[in-house]
């Protein structure tokens, strides 16, 4: 039953501070029980225990212990005063004790029995003395170079680590890695209750650090290797599952800086926090597409940090002048701002630290990666994708666009490049070129753009002096017609227009000739009509008038004979007939 | 091995602020309490001390459950550890000291008595 087991004392966690560790821990290292570090030379493990140590003093009021057996405290100072810690004033204030324990075997000499009693007591000391809650032995090992009695060691080893667990301290103890195993003595990892591995490998020249839990006693952890770095601010890890898929979305749009791409996604442009990616060949003007896209957002007011991995800022400002796009005023007042360094400067993590660094520093809404396609140079495949993924991911979670730059290699496939980030993006823009008639021209097309309407045509892309221009493409039987093909289907499809309004305007002429014609014969007739109709009515007057003349003869001829009555019909026949 | 007892017969053992200059041997034995590790190193020094260098030595044990903070500033990881202050170099011994020749050869005490 969940609520049964929620109410079990779960394990205690210390957090450690150092940054993305007590993400991938669930909280940090287990409370009062000793964690081992381990890891080959240079890995960063002495450096992990002292900003464990440094942050608990600093962060958690966790005063802290360095038993220190390979440094002295000056080096250890010295150390991690480039890191930004000053471990010296923390001494002074009784936050840390270091401890430096000098085992040097041409100076020992072992007869008879012995334990390591001084050891503890020191121990103690320091504990008692700023009331720590913290340990780091770093290393312990070099005991055994310094003594060689390992029985008494061993045992001794193991009833310091549960001493220290008996004080509740919270310990770490650094190893070195040898071989399989992962300490020299084989020892450490398993009375140790947590035990971490540090990595550092090289590939292509280029070292990565990796940080892996291999075990937690009591808890769960993340088992993934995880890539981390040390740079001014210590040790930082960037768990790739720490950035999961909830974050907002936006449905604000924001202008891509170009009309007709504006047109072609929507008629708006892309979506605010979206991911773009704009893949092209060579020279089809990639950068110039970035450039509109931060004069546009440095117009809104908005910031645009501008990753160069190719060109240097004064370059990129100059070459963009070219093309119409000035972005010197955006980089003055400081909405602009471009960071330019070599892919293979340092190695991915660093690089993507560098970009969390800058962006959580510079809060941008708009980020432009250009070339993302480089870094591969700086890591394998595998780990670019990864770069990849959680750079859009950490985009996405701040709502922050993203623009990135992928240059294609003339011989590969267009759509299988860009390391599988095409299917992480929401937007992607293809800018290629079409060679035909002895020309090459750029063409820019919306491959894919989640959420919106947008268009599945294929544009002409120019780029003029007053920026970037697409032009609708003509597609004709031979394929895409587009720089003087076009123009001469231009000319071509001008001149059948003409020639078709030609053709109308003559057929209207006809028409109205026609028209004229049958409004002439409509006339005659008409008139013909208008004559027989007059003919008619005088027919009609005459045979009226006749009419009336003969009831006025008929009158006339009843008067002279007499006859005051209407004579009968046969009476006027008889009269007639006897007239 | 031939053993020449000097003729100064003093030995000493003090507590730490106490040393006597005048010793041309000064061994610090450090223990933590009286355990039978401690007790056993203190009884094996003294013998040595007495069979070798009787009357030339001072020994001056420490109990870092007393002193605790001495067991940084003398570096001190194992116990018992005995210490040779003087003559110089300094040399360190851990342990209980049971194995006489070899704390001997440890020592250098026979390079002290070969001369003579």
């Amino acid at each position: 039953m969940p609520k049964a087991t929620s109410r079990l004392p779960l394990l205690k966690k210390v957090p450690t501070g150092i940054n993305g560790f007590d993400e991938i821990t669930g909280g940090g290292l287990p409370a009062g029980r000793p964690t081992l570090v381990c890891g080959s030379a240079g890995c960063g493990k002495s450096l992990f225990g002292l900003e464990f140590l440094i942050r608990g003093a600093t962060q958690y009021g966790e005063p802290g212990i360095l038993m220190t057996f390979e440094e002295s405290g000056e080096d250890i100072a010295e150390n991690v005063a480039s890191l930004g810690f000053d471990i010296n004033r923390l001494a002074s204030e009784k936050k840390i004790v270091i401890d430096f324990v000098q085992v040097n075997r041409g100076e020992i000499e072992e007869h008879g029995e012995y334990d390591l009693e001084g050891l503890f007591i020191r121990l103690a000391h320091a504990i008692d003395s700023i009331g720590a809650k913290r340990v780091v032995l770093d290393t312990i090992e070099a005991l055994f170079g310094g003594l060689s009695n390992q029985a008494i060691l061993r045992s001794e080893i193991r009833r310091l680590f549960s001493w220290l667990k008996g004080r509740g301290m919270t310990t770490v103890i650094t190893g070195e890695r040898s071989g399989d195993q992962l300490t020299r003595q084989g020892l450490e990892e398993f009375i140790s209750d947590c035990v971490i591995l540090l990595d550092h490998r090289v590939f292509g020249q280029i070292s990565t650090r990796r940080l892996r839990v291999v075990k937690y006693r009591g808890s769960l952890h993340g088992t993934n290797e995880y890539p981390f770095l040390i740079d001014e601010h210590g040790i930082s890890i960037m768990p790739i599952t720490s950035s999961g898929l909830e974050y907002q979305v936006s449905t604000e749009r924001i202008s891509s800086g170009i009309f007709g791409l504006d047109e072609m996604l929507g008629g708006l442009g892309y979506y605010r926090g979206s991911t773009v990616l704009l893949s092209g060949t060579a020279g089809t003007g990639k950068t110039s597409v970035a450039a509109h896209l931060a004069q546009a957002t440095c117009a809104r007011g908005e910031r645009c940090l501008y990753f160069s991995f190719e060109e240097s800022a004064s370059q990129i400002v100059r070459n963009m002048r070219t093309v119409g796009v000035d972005l010197q005023p955006c980089v003055r007042k400081g909405f602009l701002r471009i960071h330019s360094a070599r892919p293979t400067l340092y190695g991915l993590e660093m690089h993507l630290v560098r970009v969390h660094n800058l962006i959580s520093q510079f809060q941008p809404s708009v980020v432009i990666v250009d070339p993302v396609s480089n870094l591969q140079t700086a890591g394998t495949n595998e780990d670019t994708v990864n770069l990849f993924i959680r750079l859009v991911d950490f985009l996405r979670k701040n709502g922050i666009l993203g623009l990135l730059v992928s240059l294609t290699g003339g011989e590969s496939p267009l759509e299988a490049t860009d390391a599988g980030i095409s299917s992480m993006v929401d937007t992607w823009l293809l800018l290629r070129d079409l060679e035909s008639n002895g020309e090459r021209n750029k063409v820019l097309y919306v491959l894919k753009s989640r959420g919106m309407n947008h268009s599945n045509q294929l544009r002409e892309f120019h780029i003029t002096s007053k920026g970037v221009q697409l032009v609708e493409a003509y597609l004709g039987p031979a394929g895409v017609l587009t720089g003087s093909a076009r123009l001469a289907q231009e000319a071509r499809e001008i001149a059948a227009a003409e020639a078709s309004r030609k053709e109308i305007e003559r057929k209207e002429l006809a028409l109205v000739h026609r028209r004229k014609a049958v409004e002439t014969q409509i006339e005659a007739l008409r008139t013909n009509l208008l004559a027989e109709e007059e003919e008619f009515r005088r027919a009609v007057a005459g045979e009226k008038i006749r009419l009336g003349q003969i009831e006025i003869d008929r009158e006339a001829m009843a008067r002279s004979r007499r006859t005051t009555g209407r004579p009968p019909k046969k009476t006027v026949n008889e009269g007639n007939s006897a007239r | 091995m031939r053993v020449t007892v000097p003729d100064n017969k003093r030995k000493r053992t003090t507590q730490p602020g106490g040393s006597d200059s005048a010793a041309e041997w000064k061994l610090r034995l450090y223990v933590a309490g009286q355990t039978s590790k401690s007790l056993t190193a203190f009884a094996n020094l003294r013998r040595i001390c007495e069979e070798h260098l009787a009357g030339r030595y001072e020994i001056e044990v420490i109990d870092l459950l007393k002193h605790p903070e001495l067991a940084q500033s003398d570096q001190i990881i194992a116990l018992p550890t005995l210490v040779r202050k003087l003559p110089e170099p300094i040399k360190r011994i851990v342990g209980d000291l049971s194995n006489s020749e070899r704390v001997i050869v440890g020592m250098n005490l026979e390079r002290v008595q070969l001369p003579n």
